[in-house]
């Protein structure tokens, strides 16, 4: 307990050190505020400008300009045969898309949410994600499959469900999970590039947010690794891992627990599969404490995978049990102080990471 | 056009009535009676592999009457709404459905309470046909527990089963092999009904549609499935959706009927026709000419992808109200001050019906975990820190919960907690992190094993 005291002052000292120091541990130098939309829809043009093979293909992305106005502008700037409005018939153009990369070409599919890609979920799994495997090399499936995920606000139980598990449990296939705007630019960069089916899972309430960005981040060659996270705040005394929204949370949290002499280490996966176990190991060995946060069902989640590479690799660095804040184990209601229950809040994780300190919640 | 054929038509059949209504009108009430009226459709019916049925609409003044109060209703429900979802008070989706009231009316007429209906997410006014009210529609809404899902389901989740309305459901095209099957079990439990599966000709080009209605042709199966075409599958016009927009020739095999979805006798006569044809025949399609006021949901403006004029035009030319206000001027049935009486009474029922549903509460924090199954599993269920409340019963010694009846009862810990809530200004209990589910079930003791 005093150690902790005695850190927290020693902390203290070293934040007031120069702003450049500390700036740096976060972000790049920031320069400007990019939102993820903003983000999302840069990406996609560079990406379509460098590579005449990229094309877009979903319900309303061309003349509606995007239900959630990601791909606006980019039906006028590259035309219908780049920009593909498809009737609402996901099975149909999911395999329709598959099949075009198989011949080489790189459809970047939208789901208008990731709920409507169960009806297309077959040509996921079956047709893209294990058929590499399949013709042992011959066939590579350059596919990028976006479009938010997650509980949004308000949708009610069959617009809400966070599909990261589901894809990431399956071999063959990337699945990403951006949260800041750095991740979306980054990320879906080198989803387009990737030869791999990608499942690219971002969040419609993060559309709107922004988030600062350097110049090299704005620039068009950068691109994030694929399998690698980042930790976002460097920390101590528990670490929390999360995704997309919850990263946000997490951090929220962390700003909380400080408060009370706890130094959190915020884990930003950015890749569910692959998963970045070394890093989240390394970090827990640093630690000794972990808390995943998801907003997904809990059973059979992201959480539980990572908890059971902890216990794998470093069950010995355990000080406490790993938590696991999830969305409530319901189908999502549609009442707002229900929602609010179904979903984790800042409290839950501040309440676990405190737990796994065995300090008083109260 | 239509209207010279209507004033004919009037003249031709009411004159025999006239001599009895001006006897009557002392004490002629606005509910009409049921003396037979025949009025012709705007437009004959176009069918493929069958015959249509005739253009002559049998209907009497009280039914009129029902038609011009019921859509009414359904208007100025819809309007209402918007203007909830623009003060908040409804959150996420909200499709609205005016202008195309007159599917649902004309479909209630022809058919009973025992035949079944099935829909997408614009389901508010089909639900009112069925027999919901018009608190149930409004705080299911706002997300209250008055609502007809007790707030959990929200627009696109209305039910009544007691009348046979399934739904209300959020994925394209996933209620129409759904409605088929709730024809299977009409046929397999021989009731003699049948099932009208509603889809918009978005969802017209959904393959499980095709997969279902070969199936349903296979089997003879009484499903009748019908396009209510609104001629924008969200934001896409239909010719850029569909290679054929000729949605009641795409069964192929299965007879289809083109039908004045703005005219709701056309609409009563084709649903009947249908249910004669199902019962003997296996599945038939209806493609309904309908139109939407609002855009897809109140996220869309309407005006990016459809003009403004072609709106005003459809509603000058083609209301469904006004056709039958039209139509019931014409015949005498009613005057001008009775249809505006009623409109007024319509808009004050459902302002009353929104206030009370604003003082319906909110669900108790412990529905969060009821209804996941029917009978409950009688196994943990867990909210977003499945702690929680291990942790509070130890720290409050509190072991009340530990009692457990014959059957598994739970108690879940509530406590408070304040934080900032969705307008309210006291602080809101918290949910339980461990719950047993379903303990307040009826069926406690054959859960029990």
């Amino acid at each position: 307990m005093l150690g902790i005291v005695r850190q927290k002052m020693l902390e203290q000292s070293l934040k007031k050190i120069p702003p450049a120091v500390s700036v740096l541990r976060s972000y790049s130098s920031a320069a400007k505020q990019m939102t993820i939309r903003d983000a999302l829809n840069s990406a996609l043009d560079e990406e379509m400008s460098a590579d005449s093979k990229v094309f877009l293909m979903g319900e309303e992305v061309g003349e509606y300009q995007g239900a959630y106005k990601i791909t606006k502008g980019l039906l006028d700037k590259y035309g219908p045969e780049r920009v593909l409005d498809t009737p609402i018939t996901e099975a149909g153009f999911t395999g329709v898309a598959v099949g075009a990369a198989y011949y080489g070409v790189k459809p970047v599919v939208e789901f208008m949410t990731f709920n409507f890609s169960m009806q297309a979920i077959d040509h996921i799994i079956n047709s893209a994600a294990k058929t590499n495997y399949m013709s042992s090399g011959q066939i590579s499936v350059p596919i990028v499959f976006r479009g938010p995920n997650g509980a949004a606000a308000g949708v009610g139980a069959q617009h809400s469900q966070c599909y990261a598990a589901w894809y990431a449990s399956c071999p063959g296939l990337k699945v990403l999970a951006p949260y800041s705007s750095e991740d979306a630019r980054g990320l879906l960069k080198a989803a387009i590039r990737d030869p791999d089916p990608v499942v690219f899972l971002e969040n419609e309430l993060l559309y709107g947010e922004s988030f600062p960005v350097s110049d090299e981040v704005l620039d068009s060659s950068f691109c994030l690794p694929i399998g690698k996270a980042k930790i976002e705040r460097k920390g101590k005394d528990v670490t929390i891992a999360a995704y997309s929204k919850m990263v946000g949370y997490a951090l929220k949290a962390a700003e909380t627990l400080e408060k009370d002499g706890i130094d959190a280490e915020v884990i930003n996966l950015r890749s569910i599969r692959p998963l970045d176990r070394s890093m989240i190991n390394a970090s827990v060995r640093k630690t000794n404490r972990l808390v995943t946060v998801e907003e997904a069902f809990p059973q059979h989640g992201v959480g539980a995978e990572i908890c059971a590479s902890i216990v794998e690799e470093s069950f010995a660095y355990l000080d406490a049990p790993v938590e696991r804040i999830a969305g409530a184990d319901v189908p999502m209601p549609y009442a707002a102080n229900l929602e609010r229950m179904a979903v984790p809040q800042v409290e839950d994780i501040v309440r676990a990471a405190k737990r796994t300190c065995y300090r008083s919640v109260s | 056009m239509a209207l010279s054929h209507l004033a004919a038509s009037a003249s031709r059949s009411s004159s025999l009535l006239k001599p009895l209504s001006s006897a009557l009108s002392l004490r002629r009430s606005i509910s009409g009676d049921n003396s037979p009226l025949t009025v012709e459709t705007s437009v004959p019916f176009t069918s493929h592999q069958c015959e249509a049925p005739s253009r002559s609409v049998e209907t009497n003044p009280k039914e009129l009457l029902t038609f011009f109060r019921d859509m009414a209703l359904m208007r100025r429900m819809e309007i209402a709404a918007d203007s909830l979802y623009k003060a908040k008070l409804i959150r996420g989706f909200c499709h609205l459905y005016d202008g195309q009231e007159a599917v649902a009316v004309g479909m209630e007429a022809a058919i009973t309470k025992k035949d079944c209906i099935i829909t997408a997410y614009r389901d508010h006014c089909t639900f009112v046909s069925r027999g919901g009210t018009l608190l149930e529609v409004f705080a299911e809404l706002m997300g209250r527990q008055a609502g007809c899902s007790k707030g959990k389901g929200g627009s696109m989740h209305f039910y009544k089963k007691d009348s046979n309305f399934y739904g209300g459901h959020g994925i394209v095209g996933a209620q129409v092999p759904l409605g088929c099957g709730l024809a299977f079990a009409q046929k397999y439990s021989k009731d003699e009904t049948v099932t009208f599966a509603l889809y918009g000709d978005g969802a017209a080009n959904q393959g499980q549609l095709f997969e279902a209605l070969n199936i349903s042709a296979l089997w003879d199966l009484p499903a009748i499935l019908v396009c209510e075409n609104n001629h924008y599958g969200m934001g896409t016009a239909e010719w850029r959706a569909a290679k054929s927009p000729a949605y009641y020739k795409r069964g192929d095999y299965v007879p289809g009927l083109k039908v004045d979805g703005m005219d709701a006798l056309a609409v009563k006569q084709a649903c009947k026709f249908a249910k004669e044809h199902a019962l003997k025949n296996g599945p038939i399609i209806l493609e309904m000419d309908t139109y939407r006021y609002h855009g897809h949901s109140m996220s869309d403006p309407g005006s990016t992808y459809r003009t403004r004029d072609e709106i005003s035009g459809v509603r000058q030319e083609r209301d469904p109200i006004e056709r039958i206000r039209k139509l019931i001027l014409s015949h005498d049935l009613a005057t001008e001050k009775e249809l505006k009486d009623v409109e007024k009474e319509v808009r004050k029922e459902v302002d009353d019906a929104i206030a009370q549903a604003k003082e319906s509460p909110m669900p108790e924090p412990s529905e969060l975990f009821t209804n996941v199954y029917a009978k409950g599993l009688g196994v943990e269920s867990f909210g977003a820190d499945r702690k929680e409340v291990a942790f509070l019963r130890e720290a409050m010694h509190d072991y009340s919960f530990l009692q457990m009846e014959k059957s598994f009862y739970a108690l879940s810990f509530i406590a408070q907690r304040s934080h900032s809530s969705v307008g309210t200004a006291h602080p809101v209990l918290i949910y339980p992190g461990l719950y047993w589910e379903d303990s307040f079930s009826t069926k406690k003791e054959e859960a029990c094993a």
